[in-house]
């Protein structure tokens, strides 16, 4: 089956995160942006091949903006900072760190700083947010940025005072000279002034060891807003006269038309009925009334038959992709002989499908100006949603501009911008702004999955307790995170990719809680072949010392090896790295009696991702990501039949609730001589794995597929 | 249609709504108080929970006709002279959210459980707010903000 809507390309960029440098549509001149900003200081971040262009202030700049422009800072004439990026805040908590980044360099308090975020107008071109980019680029370039503003503000207090800039100090604001004991605000000092200036090739950043705002638990910015439901997300959005939307779904996926009759829906007072192509759908003066006018039509859909969840691991096993490239990673060679005395684990483990279900639906508010289209709506790449608009509308990009809320949340499931596209053909056809929000079923049927897989694993150990040979198979979930921190002399590591019979695309840390839950496994039943402690079994297999620091930190913590593991309580440890962060897992699971239902009970994790931004949202990233991966790891899976979604509701498809809350415990090794990695998705990883361990400690059951326990608790041994 | 008067947040609003249409549309669409959210309209995940008569309901599947005459209070009712509720501001120090789109269904129920049980149990609270979800996984620092304002806690508020 294709994967329509998410193009493989897009597929591709996410999966294995190259840089694509798409075409960049601003087209605001220098002088249009100081009319909008007023006067003050602008500094842009750009390429390092541009940095050699500097327009300084004689300089004029030319028609359009660098195209390579990743960021820009502005520091208007009333001291207010304004910072303009193409990043999407969805509770990860972007707005707030990367403010704080820019307050730390520029030297004035985080609520002087007003962030402008995926506004397609406004934002320099950006990706889109995810692959835990923001915090590991964006943040360095935005401290770049304002390092840059400051020096030129303190350049400008010392041209004023006829002195040396390095006398002087910038702190709060304000420029001040020590000497002279007189000081300038930033608001003062920029005051009739239009200065724009490109980054330089090396700009000083402070050191992370002398951070006194980046660093600290700076409270989430507008945080208000969100306790007191004033914060409006897409969904939210509202315009006089404007009317609410409703899509007309096929039956099952891939099927198309046999017959349609609007008459009875046509006659819904207030509606306009659009049909164009594939697409069915209409629009009202309110939610209620676009219902009932799709209600009323008749249509007949004719569906091929397709796979179910029964056949799927037959399925994916049986059905390669060769138009995508797969990944090969060899070392030595998995094919010696091993000594007789090797023990060997050959398993396969297996995932369903499961769904992001984000509470914010995918929604979009969607108007019309002439031919200029305006669309808000929850995305995570504000830039490809503006193209993805351009294109099935066949209008001019230039002409289409999106702006991105700060939005209900994503994992991953927010990429693409149908919702987007839907509500601005309604708009159209109905020349009036038009508001559409999926239904929860429509988000649980008509979005994307996490890909199911199938992960092959045959390794052997020897009897010194080192990992001889490795090989790891990976069918359709992805390469995130398949290679191996452990120091095995033969390697034989493949991403097969599948046409997967459902439609799907990232999420929260694509393929490496997959490539994670089977290797810690495995790596797990080859602890025990070798009569090892689970811990220091992979300490003896691992030299990387920020691997071994989070497994002997979490271990620590968790009292590993204190407690003996028994039929009623067992304990299991997992850990790795990806994407710059390093995890280590230690899960206690209480199992009351033989039948009675699986409980994790305590979770104790050491996350190590550099310096760390924001202890307090590091924290609530970690923690949130430990128990939204609960779901995952125990009972979340889509099941499906024909061509349909058999669990589309949130009573039929089980998510972590506070009762699934076990004592959550971390550990956060704040590596300051490291450069800052993001944190969204590596510390969701150790968990399925480190539950599965557990469970196998204290019962003896190995279990190898996720969700592991969709019933709750294991069958009871006759 | 029917004529139906509703009581939210202390200011009275009469509409001509259909009486079976759910209290959330009638709330978002035709006062346009989007505090409330829609969440699954299936009353399974509580982001759209409001307060009938001090008690926490699901508005995605309350009718308007069950609502009229009561007195409904929503997210946008609970701070007093821009003072916040001490559940409001509990959350606020917890940060007891990521993206926030629960928030308000989750803040309205621990109102609700407080209003009538102002010391609970943690183990009460997990029973009482495991109907509202948070996908982001926030629960615990949820159940902290509750625990901070149930310290705080003032009887006979909402």
């Amino acid at each position: 089956m294709k994967k329509e809507a998410i193009a493989p390309a897009d597929l591709e960029v996410t999966q294995h995160e190259t840089i694509e440098r798409a075409r960049y549509a601003f087209d605001l001149d220098r002088r249009q942006f100081f009319k909008l900003l007023g006067g003050g200081v602008l500094v842009c971040a750009c390429a390092p091949s541009l940095a050699g262009q500097e327009s300084g202030r004689a300089r004029r700049w030319d028609h359009e903006l660098p195209r390579e422009i990743s960021a820009w800072l502005h520091v208007g004439e009333n001291g207010v900072v304004t910072v303009y990026t193409g990043k999407a805040e969805m509770g990860q908590n972007i707005r707030t760190s990367l403010a704080q980044q820019v307050a730390e360099e520029l030297r004035v308090p985080v609520s002087a700083i007003k962030m402008v975020m995926g506004d397609t107008d406004l934002t320099p071109w950006d990706m889109g947010t995810f692959g835990s980019r923001t915090t590991p680029t964006m943040g360095p370039r935005l401290r770049e940025v304002a390092s840059t503003a400051r020096d030129v503000l303190v350049t400008m207090a010392a041209e004023r005072w006829h002195v040396d800039a390095g006398t002087l100090v910038a702190a709060d604001g304000k420029v001040r000279d020590p000497k002279t004991r007189q000081s300038l605000t930033y608001g003062e000092l920029t005051r009739g002034q239009q200065i724009t200036k490109l980054l330089p090739e090396d700009p000083s950043l402070t050191p992370a060891t002398e951070w006194r705002v980046a660093g600290t638990p700076v409270a989430k910015v507008e945080g208000q807003a969100f306790v007191t439901g004033e914060h409006k997300y897409a969904a939210d959005m509202i315009r006089p006269g404007m009317m609410y939307g409703k899509v007309l779904r096929p039956t099952a996926f891939n099927a198309t038309l046999a017959s349609l009759d609007t008459t009875a829906a046509e006659r819904v007072p207030g509606v306009k009925v659009v049909r164009d192509g594939n697409f069915i759908g209409a629009a009202g003066p309110d939610q209620d009334t676009a219902e009932q006018a799709i209600h009323a039509m008749r249509a007949q859909w004719k569906a091929p038959a397709q796979p179910s969840n029964r056949e799927l691991f037959d399925y994916l096993r049986k059905n390669p992709d060769t138009s995508e490239e797969g990944f090969r990673h060899e070392v030595g060679s998995v094919r010696l002989n091993l000594p007789a005395s090797a023990k060997t684990v050959s398993e396969t483990y297996t995932l369903q499908y499961i769904a992001h279900a984000p509470l914010e639906p995918r929604a979009a508010m969607a108007e019309w100006n002439g031919d200029k289209l305006t669309v808000w709506t929850g995305s995570q790449r504000p830039f490809a949603v503006a193209d993805q608009l351009a294109e099935e509308l066949r209008i001019p990009r230039k002409q289409v501009r999106v702006i991105i809320p700060d939005t209900g949340s994503a994992y991953g499931g927010k990429h693409t911008g149908e919702c987007a596209v839907e509500a601005a053909r309604l708009a159209k056809a109905a020349g009036k702004t038009v508001r559409l929000v999926w239904t929860r079923e429509e988000e649980f049927t008509w979005a994307y999955f996490r890909p199911a897989g199938v992960i092959d694993i045959k390794a052997s150990v020897g009897e010194d307790g080192k990992v001889l040979a490795w090989e790891h198979d990976n069918y359709n979930s992805g390469p995130a995170a398949i290679a191996t921190p452990y120091d095995i002399p033969n390697q034989r590591i493949e991403f097969h990719p599948v046409n997967s019979p459902l439609r799907q695309g990232s999420y929260r840390g694509l393929a490496a809680p997959a490539n994670f839950f089977a290797r810690e496994s495995a790596m797990d039943e080859l602890g025990d072949l070798a009569g090892v402690d689970q811990l220091a079994f992979r300490l003896m297999n691992t030299s990387d010392p920020r691997l071994r620091a989070v497994l002997q930190a979490a271990a620590g913590k968790f009292g590993w090896g204190k407690q003996k593991n028994t039929p009623q309580r067992g304990f299991g440890i997992a850990g790795g790295l990806e994407k710059g962060s390093y995890v280590a897992t230690c899960a206690e699971v209480e199992i009351a009696r033989p039948g009675a239902p699986v409980r994790i009970t305590r979770v104790v994790e050491a996350f190590d991702c550099g310096a760390v931004v924001n202890p307090n949202g590091l924290r609530n990233q970690i923690e949130g990501a430990i128990t939204q991966g609960i779901g995952g790891a125990m009972f979340e899976a889509i099941r499906f039949e024909n061509g349909k979604i058999l669990n589309p509701h949130f009573y039929e498809y089980r998510v972590p609730r506070f009762r699934d809350l076990p004592q959550i415990e971390l550990v956060l090794v704040d590596r300051k001589d490291i450069p800052s990695a993001g944190a969204g998705e590596t510390p969701n990883m150790g968990l399925a794995p480190a539950v599965a361990n557990a469970i196998f400690a204290a019962t003896g059951a190995r279990l190898r597929s996720l969700p592991l326990l969709p019933q709750g608790s294991l069958p009871v041994k006759s | 249609m029917a004529a139906i008067v509703l009581l939210v947040n202390g200011s009275e609003h009469r509409l001509e709504l259909p009486p079976d249409l759910p209290l959330l549309y009638a709330l978002r669409e035709h006062l346009q108080m989007t505090g409330t959210k829609y969440g699954c309209g299936e009353g399974q995940c509580g982001a759209c929970t409001v307060l009938l008569d001090g008690r926490p309901v699901r508005s995605c599947r309350t009718p308007v006709s069950q609502a009229a005459g009561k007195k409904i209070t929503t997210i946008e009712g609970l701070a007093q002279g821009g003072k916040l509720n001490p559940v409001q501001q509990a959350f606020l120090e917890q940060e007891a959210f990521q993206c926030g789109y629960c928030t308000p269904g989750m803040i309205m129920s621990a109102v609700g459980l407080l209003n009538s049980n102002p010391r609970p149990s943690d183990e009460e609270v997990v029973r009482f707010m495991n109907g509202n979800m948070c996908r982001c996984g926030t629960y615990g620092r949820a159940l902290d903000a509750i625990r901070q304002a149930a310290r705080e806690w003032k009887a006979e508020r909402s």
